[in-house]
């Protein structure tokens, strides 16, 4: 973790109510796709945690939606904007002992975290596939993103308005032979993705945080290997050890 | 060069600054990103005598210029923290700890005490009988002076650490549950614990925290925290470590003219995790401003 100090080089909707904010620092301290940022917002006690979509070495990119205060302030924010963000949050996504081919399932904003996943294991000659499901067209984010990086993208929408009709589960009955699932969603839509699945994987969670950097007690979360904090030994954790 | 080294029970702090409980874990964390030495010390996590989960999530809920929290004392039990926590620490905080013990019964704070008497980089006890987050005991303790003084008599008979009673601000009379802890021996206390409070959300209609309620803390209980330590300055002559919503020198300054010989910043730290070092480097340069060369002259000088 550390603390950087970043500039805001582009903040613009992508959909409604849903932002991309491009961030600027000298390092941009994020090492491993999954891993989040914590923003500190004046006026505010809690810093407001986002998972970063993109990356190199001095700048990063949040997808974000506009739920509350706080996210609220951040869609007005213009460029040059200087922000206090702690950088390099969580563990991230392991990439090293996965399959060839694993299958990538992101719901609503859960897709966000997943695009340097799958832009990585793209680049290091693996051929992930990927489903993302959202609940209408008109929510859809990053797809281009992820078209550019893998030439296996569906796209689910609950009303059918694009893609295929139905949930991420029902664009994985398409799929026989998955053998690994790399996942971000709401817990719910984690749970039955992973009750389908059948198969090892990693899966991404969120909590209400009250530090983001492990010192609080604030995100812990029950699991087969003890309690462990969202914020430090997650978000991403092995479905061997997630209790449901 | 201005003084900034205070003392608490017999041991001198390098400068009244230390941690609060329960936002500074045992110091890993923080030892990441500065030499905690700096800080005049810290208080770890509350410690029971088992391992403790704590409460269902959502266990952090904001408010305005605050924060409630209701993690219910998540943590390893003393034995762990004797064998795991506590050797971890003290390869990169070589000064004296505050052991934050918390318990469900009179039975619970001695056995806790006991086991960690021998522990060398413990300075003193800080014994929470405050914690609004927990559901018998906790809280219990601290609401009600006979069974404060109770605690108190029976953790001093067996504590070889100087005992600083972690006082409820969730009391009519705050002095009365002071008083009764001196009385009953204690070496200190140290003010103010969270202030019980609760937030809905308007679109599930439901409590926002797992727990229903959780604890007030940060900025917006300053006020009251150094309203209570003003009170109970007068009302006892053992030391007080002042806290609740500091987050500058100029607070810590303001704490200590209510009567705090040594003060606590919690929230602040999940804030600004550098919070305590920039206050306790700023310092100096804010006592010069108001003309103050020794801080321990200050305690209680609003009086
Ligand atoms: C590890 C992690 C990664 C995240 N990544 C993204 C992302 O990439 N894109 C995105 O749009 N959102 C993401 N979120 C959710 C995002 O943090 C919240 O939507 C945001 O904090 C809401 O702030 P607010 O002030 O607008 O909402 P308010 O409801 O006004 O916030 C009140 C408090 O609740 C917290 N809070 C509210 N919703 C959530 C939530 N879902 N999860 C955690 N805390 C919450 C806020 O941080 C704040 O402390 C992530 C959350 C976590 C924990
Ligand atoms: C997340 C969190 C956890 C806490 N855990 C403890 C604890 O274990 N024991 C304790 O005595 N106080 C605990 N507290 C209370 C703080 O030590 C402190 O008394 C209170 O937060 C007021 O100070 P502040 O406004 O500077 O945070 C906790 C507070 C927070 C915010
Ligand atoms: S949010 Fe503080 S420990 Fe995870």
């Amino acid at each position: 973790m550390e603390q950087r100090f970043f500039s805001v080089t582009e903040n613009r909707q992508i959909a409604p109510l849903r932002f991309i904010m491009k961030l600027f620092a000298e390092e941009a301290g994020i090492t491993t796709p999954g891993q989040f940022i914590n923003i500190k917002l004046e006026g505010f006690t809690l810093r407001r945690p986002f998972s970063v979509c993109e990356f190199d070495e001095n700048s990063l990119t949040v997808a974000y939606k506009v739920v509350g205060e706080g996210t609220e302030i951040m869609s007005r924010m213009g460029i040059g904007k200087k922000l206090d963000v702690l950088t390099g949050l969580g563990n991230g996504f392991d990439t090293e002992n996965c399959p060839d081919n694993p299958l990538i399932i992101g719901g609503g904003m859960g897709v966000a975290p997943l695009l340097p996943l799958c832009k990585e294991l793209s680049l290091s000659g693996k051929a992930p596939k990927v489903i993302l499901g959202f609940h209408s067209a008109e929510e859809i984010i990053l797809l281009e993103e992820y078209s550019s990086y893998c030439n296996d993208v569906t796209v689910t929408t609950s009303d059918g308005t694009a893609g295929m009709k139905g949930r991420v589960t029902d664009a994985m009955d398409e799929l026989h032979n998955c053998s690994y699932i790399f996942c971000c969603g709401s817990e719910g839509m984690m749970k039955s993705v992973f009750e389908k699945a059948k198969c090892p994987g990693q899966y991404s969670f969120e909590e209400r945080m009250g530090c983001g950097f492990g010192s609080c007690m604030g995100c812990s979360r029950k699991t087969k290997n003890g309690y462990k904090r969202v914020c430090k030994e997650g978000p991403v954790f092995d479905s061997e050890e997630i209790i449901w | 060069m201005v003084k900034t080294a205070v003392e608490l029970c017999g041991i001198t702090l390098d400068n009244p600054v230390m941690a609060a409980s329960g936002t500074f874990g045992y110091g890993a964390e923080f030892a990441e990103l500065y030499d905690i030495n700096i800080l005049g010390s810290f208080s770890f996590k509350g410690t029971t005598a088992q391992e403790r989960f704590g409460n269902p999530t959502p266990r952090i809920a904001e408010t305005s210029s605050g924060m409630l929290n209701a993690v219910g004392l998540q943590n390893p039990g003393v034995k762990k923290v004797l064998s795991h926590e506590l050797p971890e620490m003290k390869k990169f905080f070589k000064k004296k700890v505050m052991a934050n013990i918390s318990g469900f019964s009179v039975e619970e704070y001695i056995e806790i005490c006991e086991a960690l008497n021998d522990e060398e980089a413990i300075g003193w006890y800080e014994i929470n009988i405050s914690c609004p987050n927990v559901h018998g005991g906790g809280m219990a303790f601290g609401t009600d002076e006979t069974l404060a003084a109770l605690v108190t008599r029976e953790v001093k008979k067996v504590a070889k650490k100087p005992i600083i009673i972690k006082l409820s601000p969730n009391v009519t009379d705050i002095k009365k549950i002071a008083a009764a802890c001196e009385q009953a021996g204690a070496d200190g206390l140290s003010l103010i614990n969270t202030l019980m409070g609760m937030r809905i959300d308007l679109k599930t209609r439901k409590p926002l925290l797992a727990n229903r309620t959780g604890g007030l803390s940060g900025k917006a209980i300053f006020p009251v925290a150094l309203r209570m330590v003003y009170d109970v300055y007068e009302a006892v002559s053992i030391p007080i470590v002042g806290l609740g919503g500091i987050s500058s020198a100029e607070d810590v300054i303001e704490m200590m003219l209510a009567g705090a010989c040594a003060v606590q910043i919690g929230t602040a730290n999940l804030t600004d995790p550098y919070i305590c070092r920039d206050i306790i480097n700023s310092l100096p340069e804010i006592m010069e401003k108001y003309g103050i060369s020794d801080i321990k002259e200050i305690i209680g000088g609003a009086h």
